[in-house]
């Protein structure tokens, strides 16, 4: 069940201010009602890209740090190629299920200017690391801070993917287990033919 | 039907009527075994489609059967759905009740990403460690040995959608073997961002 049945039928079946009802049967009968608006508003509803009004269309917030390969990782360098941005952690579930179509995109959009690069927000650097070795990441990964958190606007919450046009500017934001197709067809339009 | 109308119908001839209820491309003509060959296609085509609707009806039984099943099964141990409908609080729910509460203000404590509590928390809140580690467990243990076990103790994470969350399901848990009867988990359906900080919940970075 996605996220969006999930809170129409929390509050279908509770009121505030006592907690959410207990309704064993209710849930029971509604079965065929949360199918439907699963599919009917589920999808759409949680996985559009959101642009945060602060970020769109203006500058990405810059930052340096050092990639799991002891690189030097600096977002300006990436100027002049399209940037999926990704902030991820070992314990976000979603961020591991996007994590192998990242790597094909790397592969199969890195000639045509797309660069993906991996931020965790993990609190422990080599639980990320090990994730990092398991999954084969061919993008570079830095671990992140609360400080990059607050510079993007707070990640409060994962999966979180920015998307970063060629000339260093936020284009959208996709929080949540977003559609990964409607982020390909969007950062596909930025890259060079 | 009319009287008319009926009439004009037992009026037509058998070809003609034949001809009427024949499906375009499958039959001859009317004529010398014009109604065997009708009858043999209509059989191999009926066949066929009762087959795809058979096939049809199974798959839509089966997808049916695996929803049915998944919407009865226990949720599994450690997962956020484990935690019972009646001990969910929503946002708006805590903030009435830190609102009207002035003795006995409930124990709010963050159990997933350290991280994501140094960005922003709920004011008064404290990390407790993530519910998903045996070293988080312990924190939280540590943290509430000493506490009376009616103290309502208010549970939250956010780290991800409701559904993938690894550390509320084993902190509440935990809460309820060490003998705490007044727990409550805040039900965030995305995350603590979407659910609470967007919608201009109170919140605090810091330590």
């Amino acid at each position: 069940m996605n996220q969006a049945t999930n809170e129409a039928w929390r509050r279908g079946v509770s009121g505030i201010p006592k907690a959410i009802g207990n309704a064993p049967c209710i849930l029971r009968r509604s079965f065929a009602v949360k199918l439907l608006l699963g599919l009917c508003v589920g999808v759409s509803a949680a996985q559009s890209p959101v642009a945060t009004t602060s970020f769109l269309h203006k500058q990405a917030p810059q930052f340096v740090r050092t990639d799991f390969e002891n690189r030097k990782l600096d977002l300006r360098a990436y100027r002049g190629k399209v940037v999926l941005l990704d902030f991820w952690a070992t314990w976000c579930a979603s961020c591991q299920i996007e994590m192998p179509r990242f790597v094909a995109w790397q592969s199969q959009y890195g000639p045509r200017g797309l660069q993906i690069i991996g931020i965790s927000m993990d609190d422990d650097p080599a639980l990320a690391r090990k994730l990092y070795k398991k999954m084969k990441l061919n993008y570079p990964v830095a671990m992140g801070d609360e400080r990059l958190g607050q510079l993007y606007g707070g990640v409060l919450g994962l999966p979180l993917t920015y998307l970063i046009d060629s000339q260093g500017n936020v284009q959208a934001r996709f929080r949540g287990e977003a559609d990964l197709n409607s982020i390909e067809e969007k950062f596909k339009t930025l890259l060079r033919p | 039907m009319s009287k008319r109308s009926h009439k004009l119908f037992i009026n037509i001839d058998l070809p003609a009527r034949r001809s009427m209820i024949m499906v375009p491309g499958t039959a001859r003509e009317p004529g010398t075994n014009g109604l065997n060959s009708l009858q043999g296609n209509t059989m191999k085509f009926g066949l066929a489609e009762r087959s795809r609707i058979a096939a049809f009806l199974i798959f839509a039984f089966l997808s049916f059967a695996v929803q049915l099943r998944a919407q009865f099964a226990p949720a599994p141990a450690g997962s956020a759905f484990s935690i019972p409908e009646a001990q969910l609080l929503k946002p708006e729910a805590l903030i009435q009740l830190l609102q009207t509460t002035n003795k006995d203000k409930p124990l709010i404590l963050q159990v997933g990403s350290h991280m994501l509590f140094a960005q922003a928390h709920i004011p008064g809140s404290e990390y407790a460690g993530p519910g998903s580690q045996p070293a988080g467990i312990e924190q939280l243990q540590i943290r509430m040995n000493a506490l009376s076990r009616k103290k309502l103790i208010v549970l939250y994470c956010g780290c991800c959608p409701w559904n993938r969350c690894p550390n509320l399901g084993p902190a509440f848990a935990k809460l309820r073997e060490m003998g705490f009867t007044n727990v409550k988990a805040l039900y965030l359906a995305n995350n603590f961002g979407a659910d609470w900080a967007d919608k201009g919940y109170p919140v605090e970075p810091g330590n």
